[in-house]
């Protein structure tokens, strides 16, 4: 297992994992409706800072905030920078990715994980195995989106957005809302490295396709719920008090992680579904949702995301 | 960690386990022509972006070479591909859909605006109900740390993976480079 040594988030919420964790406690919600911020695209509903942001900025900004609070060496071989993003910077992920890493004065080359909406949650099971097999003892974990044009242009076209704000799990909901963040977890393989409280360990993560449809959830929620599977192994499921959900509100989504929730023996955990705050962050997602969980929960949830390309995603955390 | 099979498919040529095969076309119109001589089942191969295509075909080669059963659910076997520039083939042919005075946005192609749907591609077709994984990297020989510890994971019930370079900047432009390989 890998152990959290701190994070951050930054969102149209606030500044600091802390201060967007209490605006959602107190049910401030980021999204508004946006009738002129790109040119051609119809109007919508989405969570986006008030100044636009560059995305290299706000990802260093994400990032010092978090490695301010350890005793990690940014610049050390043995720390590893992971960036979770599915269009970088203006379609670009490798080069952000680097000038992030050139900033810390980082040795390694940074890693992107681009698995659409898991990316996030793929991201840290990457560093899991990483840290595990002693490549490297630290892993900065970023998830970074900014909404553009070409998103939510995208995403209307496909008609995934709708025209209010979300309503995960609801029956009537009528689609998603997009949102921009950065957010950053730091990982070590010691437990020794931590003075973080409580301390939050990732003891498992897992991977499934669906084999089933590019742009289409399986019905019968298959990867999902092999991911729950595999995260619930050596513990009950009654153990388990959260599951943080990816509850886009698209109808199909939300369907299939009831199904596979249920399956798993899951349906009496609580629901963390956090759209309606953050809107879906895309690359940041991953990263965000399990900060938010780790400062919700008290002993032990599971973190899952599923994705276009048939891709599902699930993380266990364990307060030590 | 065992390399069983591997292909590399440039523009101009194919070379599957040391042998280079014949082929008369040359960059997109070469794929369109190995799917035909290949595979020729799966008319959805039509609608794939030049990714997806380039990394299907590999995947298919690849799988004929190893010649085992196939298509039917298969839980031991990821798909672990990356590159350098991810979908940026397709975000500029979408890019198009959305140029200013000409705006009538594709759902066809924003579909493809992620490079993990090759992997998804490759995964559907064969019934690949395991790991499916891309990553974005500066440099190939970043993905063998990565391979190494999905496969050797703990509780890891992969016995194979498909994995490699899948890159593709434009429709006379790509490279892969994949392989089968096995944890023992």
């Amino acid at each position: 297992m890998i152990y959290c040594l701190a994070h951050h988030i930054i969102s149209p919420l606030g500044d600091g994992s802390r201060a967007n964790w209490e605006a959602v406690q107190t049910g401030r919600s980021g999204l508004r409706f946006y009738t002129s911020r790109f040119a051609d695209v119809e109007p919508f509903c989405a969570s986006l800072f008030d100044e636009p942001q560059l995305f290299v900025p706000l990802c260093i900004h994400s990032a010092e905030q978090a490695i301010s609070e350890t005793q990690i060496d940014a610049a050390s071989t043995e720390t590893v920078f992971i960036l979770s993003t599915t269009k970088g910077d203006n379609l670009d992920l490798i080069s952000p990715a680097k000038q992030i890493v050139q900033h810390f004065g980082n040795p390694n080359e940074p890693i992107v994980v681009s698995n659409a909406c898991t990316s996030g949650v793929c991201a840290q099971i990457t560093a899991k195995r990483l840290l595990e097999a002693g490549v490297y003892r630290h892993a900065v974990v970023i998830g970074c989106d900014i909404q553009t044009r070409f998103i939510v242009s995208g995403f209307q076209a496909f008609k995934a957005l709708s025209p209010e704000p979300c309503l995960p799990f609801s029956p009537d909901r009528k689609g998603l809302n997009l949102g921009e963040a950065a957010a950053t977890i730091i990982y070590s393989n010691q437990l020794s490295a931590v003075n973080l409280h409580p301390v939050w360990a990732l003891v498992a993560g897992s991977i499934h396709n669906d084999a089933n449809h590019i742009s289409a959830p399986s019905r019968t929620g298959e990867g999902a719920y092999r991911c729950l599977q595999d995260v619930l192994q050596g513990v009950q499921p009654e153990n388990i008090e959260l599951v943080g959900v990816h509850g886009t509100a698209t109808p199909y989504n939300d369907a299939m992680e009831q199904v596979a929730i249920e399956r798993a023996g899951l349906a009496h955990a609580t629901i963390s579904a956090l759209k309606p705050y953050f809107g879906h962050t895309m690359g940041a997602a991953g990263v965000l949702e399990t900060i938010i969980c780790m400062l919700t929960a008290k002993k032990q949830f599971i973190k899952m995301l599923s994705g276009f390309g048939g891709v599902n995603a699930a993380i266990r955390l364990k307060c030590e | 960690m065992r390399i069983t099979h591997e292909i590399e498919i440039t523009p101009t040529a194919v070379i599957l386990d040391g042998q280079t095969l014949t082929q008369t076309e040359t960059g997109e119109k070469m794929l369109i022509e190995l799917y035909r001589q290949y595979a020729n089942d799966y008319p959805k191969f039509f609608k794939l972006d030049t990714l997806s295509r380039l990394g299907f075909i590999a995947a298919e080669l690849l799988l004929k070479a190893e010649g085992a059963t196939r298509f039917v659910p298969t839980e031991d076997r990821a798909v672990i591909l990356a590159n350098r520039s991810a979908s940026i083939k397709n975000d500029t042919d979408y890019l198009e859909t959305i140029s200013e005075g000409n705006y009538y946005p594709s759902p066809a192609l924003f579909v493809y605006t992620l490079p993990n749907i090759v992997t998804g591609e490759i995964a559907i077709r064969n019934k690949y109900l395991a790991e499916t994984a891309f990553y974005v990297l500066d440099k190939p020989e970043q993905l063998t740390p990565i391979i190494e510890t999905t496969l050797n994971a703990e509780h890891s019930e992969l016995n194979s993976a498909i994995v490699g370079w899948c890159e593709c900047n434009n429709a006379n432009s790509f490279y892969a480079k994949l392989q089968i390989i096995w944890k023992n």
